[in-house]
């Protein structure tokens, strides 16, 4: 299982990357794609669109299950990944780099700090 | 999951990488490796299933014949000494109990296959009704389950026994078979639309079968498969679930499975007047296929709309392994249950577009 230390990490299993200015990348965790199984659809917002913390932004189906993917922040989506539309299963082949699914300017860069690191994220996986 | 109940091969998925889940109050693994590629194994090799938390029945004695010929909607009187059945239990109104399988093992002495999740239920609705001349039996726990499925079945199958398996035909068995040492009950029937093996044995010798069958298996390409690889292929060949397609409020006429109910045997049985009467004028809702239009995947429960017209729900949905296309088996009212009918899925806050496609969805070159 893999937790790169460059991101911070949600209770949800979602990873952040900060980025430049006030915008971060998210995606889903190694973790959770690997309790998923095989991801065949993934939903997300439009560009535009106001995400909150902890609110469901989107959803990721498995062949066996829906979970939604709840936002680990606040901001205003500024861009999707548009190939997860047609290539869902990059989410399990590249859950950090390829399957990254929104971007988003974010309004409280105080919400950052309270997001997990790796360490604390990998204590966390291992108590589930 | 310390709670839940477990089958002899229960320390056996982790040497395999098992993810077990709660199912129904058993510990089962829901796949090994993915089940896309178990699914796609039974479909071009072979799967090997742990299905030991199936129920089993002995039903025997001088009026077992007639027994069953009132409880289940299938004709018993036509299966001959070594063949299979697959049938139905119902209500007075028609909804079901349970589907089921029913082995002949002798004129007086039968074997009823029912789901895990039903065995106390049916047992006791079996139990309530019985006559004189007959003795119910509940042997689940001593038996375990075995199936094999798959192109490569009879192949890997084969190499355990003397038994010439190609003459075994489609809803035959053969009881005390030799595996290579292990005595079982070797019936050609299965869950998911290819060829291949239901295998019952002593619950002391599944673990053996088991490891010997891999072991066999391998060069074949034989792999461990899953309740989600079970799920998926018996969705894809339009075998119905109980408590998705089939529940108490699901005639098995509505369901599609009418080929398992007789309604012009002579015999009465239970829920004979609603079934004929369905069966003759149609019943009011139709399980049928559908298949997204918009993006979106149905799932159970979800409700099907026509219009502001509530018509009916999705059984079972997901994403095909086999057609990659999102597919749902929705129980429809049968004025909306026509090919090419355009219907709208909710799925949570979205309505999305769907048609009437026939089911199953697929079905192997025999």
């Amino acid at each position: 299982m893999n937790f790169p230390k460059d991101l911070r990490y949600s209770e949800e299993h979602e990873w952040v990357k900060v980025e430049e200015g006030n915008t971060v990348r998210i995606g889903i965790t190694d973790f959770a794609q690997d309790e998923l199984g095989d991801i065949v659809f993934v939903e997300l917002p439009e560009v535009g669109d106001d995400i909150s913390a902890d609110e469901p932004f989107g959803s990721v189906e498995s062949v066996k299950t829906v979970s939604e993917l709840y936002a680990p922040i606040s901001g205003k989506v500024v861009a999707i990944n548009e190939d997860l539309d047609d290539s869902p299963e990059l989410v399990n082949e590249s859950a950090y780099e390829k399957a990254w699914m929104i971007v988003v300017e974010v309004s409280d860069t105080a919400e950052i700090d309270k997001l997990m690191t790796a360490e604390q994220y990998e204590e966390m996986t291992k108590e589930d | 999951m310390g709670d839940l109940k477990q089958t002899p091969l229960f320390n056996v998925y982790s040497e395999h990488g098992g993810k077990v889940i709660d199912f129904g109050g058993w510990a089962l693994p829901v796949q090994f490796s993915r089940i896309g590629e178990e699914h796609e194994a039974v479909r071009s090799k072979a799967g090997l299933f742990d299905v030991s938390h199936m129920g089993e029945f002995e039903v025997t004695g001088e009026q077992a014949e007639a027994f069953l010929q009132y409880m289940l909607t299938n004709d018993v009187t036509k299966l001959k000494v070594g063949g299979a059945q697959y049938t139905v239990m119902c209500y007075e109104n028609g909804g079901t109990v349970d589907d089921l399988l029913v082995y002949k093992q002798g004129d007086n002495h039968f074997l009823l296959v029912v789901n895990a999740s039903n065995i106390d239920k049916d047992f006791d609705w079996l139990q309530s009704h019985l006559t004189e001349g007959v003795t119910l039996r509940n042997i689940s726990d001593e038996t375990a389950q075995l199936a094999l499925q798959g192109p490569k079945a009879e192949v890997i199958l084969q190499k355990l026994t003397d038994l010439d398996l190609s003459t075994l035909s489609f809803f035959t068995f053969k009881e005390n078979v030799d595996l290579r040492g292990v005595k079982a009950l070797v019936s050609r029937t299965g869950y998911t639309g290819e060829d291949g093996f239901e295998l019952y044995c002593h619950r002391d010798d599944v673990v053996q079968l088991w490891n010997m069958l891999i072991e066999e298996g391998k060069e074949e390409g034989l792999l461990p498969c899953g309740l989600g690889a079970r799920d998926t292929l018996r969705f894809e060949a339009k075998l119905a679930l109980y408590g998705q397609e089939l529940t108490k409020d699901i005639t098995p006429i509505e369901a599609g499975i009418g080929f398992a109910v007789k309604t012009d045997k002579e015999a009465d049985f239970i829920g004979k007047d609603v079934l004929k009467q369905q069966k003759e004028e149609g019943a009011p809702r139709k399980l049928v296929g559908i298949e997204m239009i918009d993006k979106g995947i149905p799932r159970s429960h979800y409700q099907v709309y026509q219009g502001e017209a509530l018509i009916g729900e999705v059984t079972t949905g997901t994403q095909s392994p086999t057609l990659k296309k999102n597919l749902g088996l929705a129980l429809l009212n049968k004025e909306h249950a026509t090919l090419g009918t355009e219907v709208d899925v909710h799925i949570r806050q979205k309505v999305l577009k769907a048609v009437v496609v026939k089911a199953p969805f697929y079905k192997r070159n025999a």
